[in-house]
């Protein structure tokens, strides 16, 4: 069994700063993080690999600093990492980026499973594991909550996938991309051992060169969406504290919400 | 293949039971105005068996044309032949702008389209306009609502965007607005047909968050998983959905498809009552778009209240039962 996780560092997004005026989002500064929905994508991995045998590889396209994000990778439990790092692959939107790393993933070799999160808490877009998937033409199996069964010898597996109005049971052949919502496991804690084995695993880096690719094609060079403009949403009108005790206030609210026609 | 982009192009999205979502309305009230700004049609696209007698339900939402694409492989949504359908659709058609609700089907469907057509996604948008050049300008939230952002897509096209359901208005439907309905013929081969639907289990509550007018949360400070009981009894009086903040769905009092934030669902119904939440940031990415929000909480300080149209202090074993006596009195 081979499973290859994307993973991507954010930050935190308690902390987070924007500096509205330069049109971007600090990074420095911040405590970064694994992505939230991408813990749950590498525990996942884990387990397989518990279970069935086999070895896990994490694959992040970041900044230097995102081979923090690998290490914790690491130390929850995979065997190896990828970090593709390049300036040319800075400010890519979706499509550049899962060219990257759909490039990257052939190159890691075979694998059964390509994990990722339902979504980056700070981006949200939720497009870069379908991306990858219709690139490397492997079936797409999204906003998985529970993985029914898997079989690496017929090369199959049963999903459930959490959707607006219930659960869809889907059969698909390996490999196949899986992408996770946070009901699926409890992410393990990094052990001791586990950080310091990571420390000192060699964590190759990728540009785009060694990805058979040219710098136009990545980053924001190969990008087809372009951000224009970055601002605070408008303050939400709103603060208004009903007087009087708890029982008035509830009545007065009841008769603003039907005399506004609200309910 | 089209050489020129014009018009806009709306896909459909339909239930299980082949009903059309009503997402598919908003799109289309937005998309008339686009196109009555940028010129040219406002055509629909609907798939699936069925598709043709479903069609006419489009006009009376602004469609001027209907593009109707069935096939063995479409009986049901599967990601892979849904969107290489799309994508050959589009390729055919050639809209200027193309739009999908950014519901889990459209998410899964647009991503995997956009790569085949090679152009832009702006994901889960939440404003599109038209600008004097012509081109769309794409708004959208991230960081927990606290960033909005301009997007437009350089030079692919379409231009391609999903959009947050229940931010769009439908138009006022017109019963005597018709249109040209086309069958257009996909062209799938055995590689395309990946995935297989073995079973749906429904959800077990009536109303579905995303869709919902109005949302009914409750968070730790209910206390104990029997909170939600009184919770239910508030949406049930306003035919509402129940939600949850994370906080009460880690404690495993209520399922995770509840949960309302950044790890859970986003939501944007006319009315949400926040009850025993405190606000924290991660929560309001989920919800911070709702028309009104009430807060009910008993301490003052909580950061719900600097968002909240209304908030009410106090114990909400307290004001739920008064609200809901109240809404029921002056109902009748
Ligand atoms: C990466 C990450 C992702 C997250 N994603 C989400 C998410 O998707 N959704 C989400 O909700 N949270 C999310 N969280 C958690 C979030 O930070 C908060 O911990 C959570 O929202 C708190 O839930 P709560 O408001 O119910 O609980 P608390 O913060 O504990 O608040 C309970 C409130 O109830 C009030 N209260 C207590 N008793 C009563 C009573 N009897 N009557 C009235 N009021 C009462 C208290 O005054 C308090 O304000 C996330 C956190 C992280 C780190
Ligand atoms: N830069 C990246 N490096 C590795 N994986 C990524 C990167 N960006 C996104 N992903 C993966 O794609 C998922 C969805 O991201 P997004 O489409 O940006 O919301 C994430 O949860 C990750 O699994």
């Amino acid at each position: 069994m081979h499973a290859v996780v994307c993973i991507q560092q954010v930050p935190d997004t308690q902390e987070l700063q924007v500096d509205f005026n330069a049109g971007a989002i600090k990074r420095g500064g911040v405590p970064l993080v694994v992505n939230p929905f991408d813990e749950f994508a590498i525990e996942e991995a884990v387990r397989l690999k518990e279970k069935h045998g086999g070895n896990v590889t994490a694959v992040t396209l970041g900044p230097p600093s995102a081979d923090e994000a690998l290490r914790t990778a690491l130390a929850m439990g995979c065997d190896g990492a990828v970090h593709l790092l390049d300036e040319a692959f800075d400010g890519g939107d979706t499509w550049a980026t899962a060219v990257a790393l759909a490039k990257a993933v052939e190159k890691v070799g075979e694998y059964d499973v390509l994990f990722f999160g339902k979504a980056t808490v700070d981006g949200d877009t939720g497009q870069v594991a379908p991306r990858v998937a219709a690139l490397l033409e492997l079936p797409m199996l999204n906003f998985v909550a529970k993985i029914d069964e898997i079989d690496f010898d017929a090369k199959a597996v049963k999903v459930e996938r959490l959707l607006e109005t219930g659960r869809e049971v889907v059969r698909a052949p390996l490999p196949a991309a899986i992408s996770v919502v946070k009901e699926i496991n409890e992410p393990r804690y990094p052990s001791l051992l586990g950080i310091r084995k990571a420390k000192k695993v060699d964590v190759p880096t990728w540009d785009a060169a060694a990805l058979g690719l040219d710098a136009e094609s990545v980053g924001s060079a190969g990008s087809l969406c372009k951000m224009e403009r970055l601002y605070q949403p408008p303050a939400r009108a709103g603060g208004e504290i009903v007087p009087g005790e708890p029982a008035d206030a509830a009545k007065a609210v009841a008769e603003k919400l039907i005399d506004q026609g609200i309910i | 293949m089209a050489d020129e982009y014009k018009g806009i192009l709306i896909y459909i999205e339909r239930r299980r039971d082949g009903a059309i979502t009503p997402v598919g309305a908003e799109l289309l009230g937005k998309g008339r105005e686009l196109a009555d700004k940028l010129g040219g049609e406002l055509a629909a696209a609907i798939f699936g068996p069925g598709a043709g007698d479903a069609a006419a339900e489009l006009f009376p939402m602004g469609a001027d044309k209907v593009y109707v694409v069935d096939h063995d492989m479409l009986k049901e949504f599967r990601p892979r032949p849904y969107a290489k359908a799309l994508a050959q659709l589009a390729q055919e058609v050639g809209p200027a702008v193309l739009l999908a609700g950014a519901t889990t089907q459209g998410r899964d469907l647009a991503g995997a389209a956009a790569t085949y057509l090679k152009t832009g996604l702006t994901a889960d948008c939440v404003g599109l306009e038209i600008d004097d050049a012509g081109v769309l300008k794409q708004t959208r939230v991230s960081c927990g609502g606290r960033v909005m952002s301009e997007w437009v897509t350089a030079e692919a096209r379409p231009q391609f965007a999903t959009v947050r359901p229940k931010i769009m208005k439908p138009l006022e439907r017109d019963a005597g607005r018709t249109g040209e309905t086309v069958a257009f013929n996909v062209n799938l081969t055995a590689d395309d047909d990946v995935g297989e639907v073995v079973s749906f289990l429904e959800a077990t509550e009536t109303v579905n968050l995303g869709e919902a007018d109005i949302i009914v949360s409750g968070g730790r400070g209910l206390g104990n998983p029997e909170g939600f009981g009184v919770i239910k009894e508030l949406a049930e009086c306003l035919g509402a959905a129940v939600g949850a903040s994370r906080a009460a769905v880690d404690a495993g009092w209520i399922e995770y498809a509840s949960q309302v934030g950044q790890t859970g669902r986003t939501v944007s119904p006319k009315l949400y009552i926040a009850c025993g939440i405190s606000g924290a940031v991660q929560h309001l990415a989920g919800m911070g778009t709702a028309d009104v929000i009430i807060a009910i909480n008993k301490d003052e300080e909580a950061p719900i209240f600097k968002i909240a149209t209304y908030g009410i202090v106090g114990d909400l074993y307290e004001v739920v039962p008064v609200l809901i006596e109240e809404i029921k009195n002056r109902r009748s």
